[in-house]
């Protein structure tokens, strides 16, 4: 659209099932008359002759042949509208029209409000005691979130994350957790057709103060602070960004289950090692919570055992090379990994990025490090330029260090880790005491 | 019947949408300088190299380019300066 502006006569062409997503963006950018093409889904793994066919064929949404839309998109004569955009203001009152509760219950739901679990409607009473958790007044701007990259902000207030707060099912108490993920702009329900989810973890002295659970069962439904804060971020992300509908503004063809609740507190207490917010800056004696966009694999083992070398060098080759690894650990593995002469996860992180690696035929066939890597490896951003250059068979690494975290959670009734795809977000480890 | 409650709207603050005219059409693209943005995306080049060789088939006096951004997904000002300096109209695709 930038070109437009700029003089330059556009058409963009998208898949199919983007048509929805493309015409909403279109309208928001105020520009609703954006010229479009569409060929069928997918365009990936297909070959130069099913492109081409695409090109000689229909555009799927309009029923035109797709080059008499290209070419008319770019020469036809411009309407009235196409000249004057459209402007116009989606401010809406604070509270919604009175009703009884199960209608207001249908109306959540049918707008996709919700997730879909019965929630708390947020009254005005219960908003106003929500909001007695921060000292920070409703107004107050907390932040932005938007769904995707290529998507517009929404501005977002501490009054509406305390009403997705109150409709989580959450307590006062955990409005500064809930606070702080709202302030760290990530949001935990991206519209990404990978369907990639938000995973939070919560470091501090408020992991005791409100009762969390990093003990049996930590990352499971058995604790109410646990559960409805990750809850809360879920809800907050769809509402306050604009949305998470199905083929409209969600695109995640498979789903995740993450995106119901996926936030859990770090055992310090058991854990032998600095705690994960300590890595980000923060003391020990600070509040953090850490935020982490994956969930996507999921990996798990016990031990460590006597080849556990071997093991996690297979399972790291199993994760996805761009996708970055949450190792997450019961503190008997922490112990054991210690005893091995991992004395900090900086050691074990040293290691898993020495020998997490895949042959350079298969890191560079991933769809993501196609796309999202190998433009850097072109322009000659290192070390991917130094490893496009690399012969098929030459091992790459897969992971930098800092894109590897390690966190210690559970109640010691097993040895038990898992692996998960976390790849830590931009500002991705925010103070939780600044919205006390 | 049932009480009625009044509750708040969960939905966030959009921000105001601010009208956008599309750029003058041209009266045809022969001898016009028109840009294949590539986008980055899987299969796009291949994708923008077929579209290339529709153009040189059907309208071969039209003058077909591909440029790609730096990066996917991130804005690059100076190839839309590219395109803006020395493009009469551009195709973007295959994106989202």
């Amino acid at each position: 659209m930038s070109l437009e502006e700029a003089g330059i006569p556009t058409i963009a062409v998208h898949t199919h099932v983007f048509s929805r997503l493309a015409k909403a963006t279109a309208l928001a950018n105020g520009m609703p008359t954006t010229r479009q093409a569409f060929v069928p889904q997918p365009v990936v793994d297909r070959t130069a002759a099913h492109l081409r066919a695409y090109i000689e064929g229909v555009d799927p949404v309009s029923k035109r042949p797709f080059m008499q839309e290209i070419i008319e998109g770019l020469t036809g004569p411009l309407s009235s509208e196409d000249l004057k955009g459209m402007s116009f203001d989606r401010s809406r009152a604070k509270l919604l029209e009175p009703d009884t509760e199960d209608n207001l219950h249908k109306l959540f739901q049918e707008n996709y409000w919700t997730d879909n679990l019965p929630i708390v409607l947020p009254t005005e009473e219960r908003v106003a005691a929500m909001l007695k958790g921060t000292s920070h007044s409703p107004d107050k701007v907390v932040g932005r979130l938007r769904p995707a990259e290529f998507r517009e902000f929404w501005e977002l207030t501490v009054e509406k994350v305390a009403v997705n707060a109150v409709m989580a099912g959450a307590r006062p108490q955990y409005l500064p957790v809930i606070l702080a993920m709202a302030a760290s702009g990530t949001t935990a329900r991206s519209s990404s057709t990978t369907s990639f989810a938000g995973i939070g973890v919560v470091n501090g002295p408020i992991r005791n103060e409100i009762g969390m659970n990093a003990g049996i069962g930590a990352m499971g439904p058995f604790n109410h602070a646990n559960a409805t804060i990750g809850r809360a971020w879920n809800l907050l992300s769809q509402n306050l960004q604009g949305g998470s509908t199905p083929n409209e503004s969600y695109m995640g063809t498979l789903g995740n289950w993450y995106s119901y609740s996926a936030t859990f507190p770090e055992n310090e207490e058991r854990s032998p090692w600095e705690p994960l917010h300590t890595r980000y800056g923060f003391k020990k004696t600070d509040s953090a919570v850490t935020l982490f966009r994956g969930g996507r694999y999921t990996q798990a083992g016990f031990g460590p055992r006597e080849t556990w070398k071997e093991k996690f060098k297979r399972v790291f080759a199993a994760c996805s090379p761009r996708q970055s690894p949450l190792l997450v650990m019961d503190p008997i593995v922490a112990r054991l990994f210690t005893d091995l002469g991992f004395n900090s996860k900086e050691k074990l992180i040293a290691w898993i990025e020495e020998n997490a690696t895949l042959p350079a035929r298969e890191y560079w066939d991933d769809q993501w490090v196609q796309t999202l890597l190998k433009p850097l490896a072109v322009s000659g951003v290192e070390p991917y330029a130094t490893n496009l250059k690399a012969a098929p068979d030459k091992e790459l690494p897969m992971f930098r260090a800092e894109e590897i975290n390690i966190v210690v959670t559970g109640g010691e009734t097993q040895g038990a880790w898992k692996i998960y795809e976390g790849t830590r977000s931009n500002n991705g480890t925010v103070s939780i005491d600044a919205w006390r | 019947m049932a009480d009625k409650i009044r509750v708040h709207d969960p939905r966030g603050y959009p921000p105001k949408v601010t009208g956008k005219r599309l750029a003058p059409r041209l009266e045809t693209l022969e001898g016009k300088n028109v840009f294949l943005v590539d986008c980055l995306f899987d299969n796009s080049e291949v994708f923008m190299n077929e579209l290339s060789d529709w153009f040189a088939k059907h309208f071969p006096k039209v003058n077909i380019s591909i440029i790609k951004p730096r990066q996917s997904w991130v804005d690059d000002p100076e190839m839309r300066a590219k395109v803006a300096a020395n493009g009469d109209a551009a195709i973007l695709g295959v994106g989202l």
